[in-house]
């Protein structure tokens, strides 16, 4: 990448990615209790699908990747491989304190440290679990982190160094900042 | 015909949840079905005991996020009786309030969910619209709208208010006549009749056999409610009824699920109009005496069960936490076979699988690959 993209197409295309973003939600081992909010997010309360939100079954199809909670051991591999699916340029958002640093369960013996391990995060939201309106503001905060990313041409503008990944026994953990 | 393997999971659009199912199919009928449930594991048993009775009660909330009040209650009832400590009946009447509230939005969650596997999306979005009302009654309660955090050992943390009282009477006649409509809905409504009727049967024998709890139980007409039958917090008090059902299929446990909402709505309603004066807690010791238990309580899903075995420190030497999705699981994979694979979803939901409750812990014998 490097030089932004300012070709008439690629400006359409961000356009239309910034006004209907579409969601892929994984559980990598959460209590639901994060799940279940981001169903409530797409109720008539809240009702993301104003802002064009919709969430998606399939990683292929999603802009932006919400991990729900910690990640097992187990699930390491596989949170790292449906990311890998995902079409640039893509986004992951670690929700509540879970995401981003364990939260109750830091330390557990089938824990990986945090969502960071495995796939770099851009956005953290805050809360156990996050309320639906502060999930809503991640996902705007996100889609304003897009534009700026269109603008710089890629998200190397922000990023030290990205995630590795994590081997069988959650070892070599590589935090990005 | 050959059989085929489906494998499904653990990411996967229809799930919600990850879990590895691997459907034997012949044509399009189910032969039987292998589970792999140690997606979620995180090794919370082993987590609570290393940490004292204060720091224990929000670690075993977060063993599920639907039925978080169930598992801090059986585990501070628990440690209660081993304790030798007596509640005030005002923090009794509190915990049934929020129990029965959790009841009501886990229920409330499940019908839209069932409803939306059989692709009908407005009972769905009926259902949890609803379903806010009672989110913000507990919201006003106890501050969170999924992790209240209302128990302690010897009580709840947090006192009803007069107003909070108020406020949650004056919410209630718009969730009952609500509930009436979803009650008239479930017998009438042709497509969930088409979808539900019939599917996935079990006999009240099986049930038996195979273990079942909860309204999985109840809809094959085993009448057997821990609240009823060993009467934990205020439930000796308040008159209630425990809902059966005779169909057995997924229809049953729809009946079951909506007459229960109609149950807790009553519960609650008289909890807050009958709620006692008095304090809240009682001061616990710091130390459990040696003992052991195995605590009760009828959880959304059916009985929850928690051994707990004490030492006379200030934590727990073993708690083992038998959820009821795990003891259902077993009345699943009995449904399941010779039924279409397109009724898979709805046979599934029915059971209202929880398996960040459920996660165990799947040993690989490395040398010859074999799982337990």
């Amino acid at each position: 990448m490097g030089v932004p993209d300012t070709g008439m197409s690629q400006r359409l295309v961000n356009w239309a990615r910034a006004k209907s973003p579409w969601i892929t939600v994984y559980n990598s081992g959460a209590c639901n209790a994060c799940d279940i909010e981001i169903i409530a997010c797409l109720m008539p309360r809240f009702d993301v699908e104003r802002f064009g939100i919709l969430v998606k079954g399939s990683p292929r199809h999603a802009d932006i990747l919400i991990v729900t909670g910690h990640v097992t051991l187990k699930q390491a591999s596989r949170l790292r491989r449906v990311w890998e699916q995902m079409p640039e340029p893509k986004y992951v958002i670690a929700m509540g304190a879970c995401g981003a640093s364990g939260g109750v369960f830091h330390g557990l013996y089938h824990m990986v440290e945090s969502v960071d391990c495995v796939v770099p995060v851009d956005v953290y939201v805050a809360g156990c679990p996050p309320r639906p309106d502060e999930i809503i503001n991640a996902v705007v905060t996100c889609l304003n982190l897009l534009e700026e990313d269109a603008a710089h041409g890629g998200k190397e503008w922000r990023q030290k160094k990205p995630a590795t990944g994590v081997d069988a026994e959650g070892k070599s953990c590589t935090v990005v900042s | 015909m050959p059989e085929v393997v489906v494998s499904i999971g653990p990411q996967h659009p229809a799930l919600k949840e990850p879990v590895n199912f691997k459907i034997v199919a012949d044509g399009e009928k189910i032969v039987r079905l292998e589970l792999d449930l140690s997606y979620n594991h995180r090794g919370i048993e082993k987590a609570a005991e290393q940490r004292n009775f204060i720091r224990v009660l929000p670690l075993l909330e977060r063993v599920c996020g639907i039925c978080s009040h169930s598992h801090a209650t059986v585990f501070s009832k628990g440690i209660e009786e081993i304790m030798g400590l007596e509640i005030p009946p005002r923090a009794q009447y509190i915990r049934t309030i929020i129990a029965e509230l959790e009841r009501m939005h886990s229920h409330l969650l499940w019908l839209g969910v069932a409803a939306h596997v059989i692709g009908f999306n407005t009972l769905f979005m009926w259902t949890w619209r609803d379903r806010e009302a009672v989110q913000d009654t507990l919201e006003e309660m106890s501050g969170n709208r999924v992790h209240y955090g209302m128990n302690e050992i010897g009580g709840v943390r947090r006192d009803l208010t007069p107003a909070q009282v108020e406020a949650a009477l004056e919410r209630l006649p718009a969730l009952e006549e609500r509930i009436k409509k979803y009650v008239e809905m479930v017998n009438s409504e042709e497509t969930m009749l088409i979808r539900f009727r019939d599917v996935g049967k079990m006999s009240r024998e099986e049930a038996l056999k195979y273990g079942a709890v909860g309204p999985t139980a109840r809809a094959s007409g085993v009448d057997y409610d821990v609240r009823r039958d060993d009467p934990y917090l205020a439930y000796a008090e308040v008159p209630w009824n425990v809902i059966t059902d005779t169909h057995g299929d997924v229809y049953g446990r729809t009946r079951v699920r909506v007459g229960e909402l109609w149950e807790s709505t009553q519960i609650v309603r008289y909890c807050l109009e009958n709620l006692p004066a008095g304090p809240i807690r009682v001061d616990a010791p710091k130390n459990a005496p040696k003992g052991e238990i195995l605590s009760r309580y009828e959880a959304p899903r059916g009985e929850l069960a928690h051994f707990i075995r004490t030492n006379g420190t200030d934590k727990v030497e073993r708690v083992d936490i038998r959820t009821p999705t795990l003891a259902n699981w077993t009345s699943v994979a009995v449904c399941l076979v010779n039924q279409n694979i397109a009724d898979i979803p709805v046979i599934v939901a029915a059971i209202d699988p929880c398996l960040s409750c459920t996660s165990r812990m799947t040993v690989v014998n490395r040398v010859d690959k074999e799982g337990r």
